[in-house]
């Protein structure tokens, strides 16, 4: 670990409150998972943003290909009968 | 039982707490656009601003003991350098990142230990701000310890800086535990802490970490102080003044 550009990127899931998904929150570098962790607290929860820190490598994340879009996605804007807006939500209800 | 503590001595007591933070939080924050890469850059600035912190809450209640009127930013930029009472560690430069390393883990280890005991203080306002630090102080700790065992087992020439910085620095350790009659009278009011009683706990925090980090102990022989009890400091503290009290100085009681 020498140079910045040895350090492996990281990808940063924050859950900002209980109950709530961790979130994708942003990047950074960290030389192992432990630093990773310390870096994501110092610069995505110093404003109080979270109360769970996850940090997985970025190479580790498969990614779907843009390229296949039309054959992924497209199909799926003609059906709206997938869509659960038959219902009524309560207003109780915050975090749907 | 000693003689009562008096009301220099209270006074006296909670202003080297105070120094030790405002002064190692001035040093963090020089590395405030220099650190070696940007997330630590921030994590730097972040323990800086902690220290700072609890400076601010350390020499407000230090003034209102002393109760001449000093307010925190009287005690902070209005003394001269022989009238400051932080430990020789704190004072010194930042050099390379391991030697910021260095000077802040043998730091944060004591300040851990310490500041617990503190918040047994029998002087609720600083066993209050005692409580709030202990938790910031414990994540400083964490911070440089992990950074002390990768710059330890990492490179050769990681390791050899390191080892170099660690020998720098720790000289300046034993007067961290050195009491004096401040720190006696403090200790027998119940306020303040038995430092001789934190070294064996210390010395165990410091060498599990720089067993992790495949490093000896120090063989370092020379030892000094005399920052803390009598304001005997390196030639460092008096720059350090010059920079961090230029503005007010300069423009006294002005606001903005």
């Amino acid at each position: 670990m020498t140079t910045q550009g040895e350090w492996p990127l990281w990808e940063v899931f924050v859950r900002s409150k209980a109950g709530l998904n961790h979130r994708h929150v942003g990047s950074l570098h960290a030389p192992d998972a432990e630093m990773a962790i310390q870096n994501a607290r110092d610069v995505y929860t110093r404003r109080s943003e979270g109360v769970s820190i996850w940090v997985v490598q970025s190479q580790n994340i498969t990614a779907a290909d843009p390229d296949d879009r039309d054959i992924l996605f497209d199909p799926n804007e003609t059906k709206i009968y997938r869509h659960p807006t038959f219902y009524t939500i309560p207003d109780e209800v915050e975090n749907l | 039982m000693g003689t009562a503590l008096t009301q220099d001595q209270h006074f006296a007591y909670v202003l080297r707490i105070g120094d030790n933070a405002l002064i190692l939080g001035h040093r963090l924050s020089e590395w405030c656009g220099h650190a070696p890469i940007l997330e630590e850059d921030i994590a730097q600035t972040n323990i800086a601003l902690d220290l700072i912190g609890q400076a601010r809450m350390l020499l407000s209640h230090a003034g209102a003991v002393e109760g001449k009127g000093r307010d925190e930013d009287k005690l902070a930029y209005a003394r001269d350098v022989l009238d400051w009472r932080n430990c020789l560690l704190v004072e010194q430069p930042n050099g390379d990142f391991a030697d910021t390393i260095a000077r802040q883990f043998l730091f944060d280890v004591y300040n851990h230990l310490f500041f617990t005991a503190l918040t047994r203080s029998s002087d609720a306002e600083l066993a209050a701000i005692a409580e709030k630090s202990v938790k910031e102080i414990a994540y400083h700790r964490r911070h440089s310890s992990e950074w002390l065992i990768r710059l330890g087992d990492g490179t050769d020439e990681s390791r050899s800086r390191m080892v170099e910085a660690l020998n720098r620095v720790w000289g300046y350790v034993d007067e961290l535990f050195t009491m004096d009659e401040v720190d006696d009278a403090a200790l027998a009011a119940g306020i303040g802490v038995d430092l001789a009683a934190l070294r064996p706990a210390w010395d165990q925090g410091v060498s599990d970490v720089l067993n992790q980090a495949g490093l000896d102990l120090p063989t370092v022989t020379w030892s000094v102080g005399g920052a803390r009890s009598k304001g005997h400091h390196s030639e460092h503290l008096g720059f350090l003044l010059a920079e961090m009290q230029f503005v007010p100085r300069a423009y006294p009681d002005s606001a903005w």
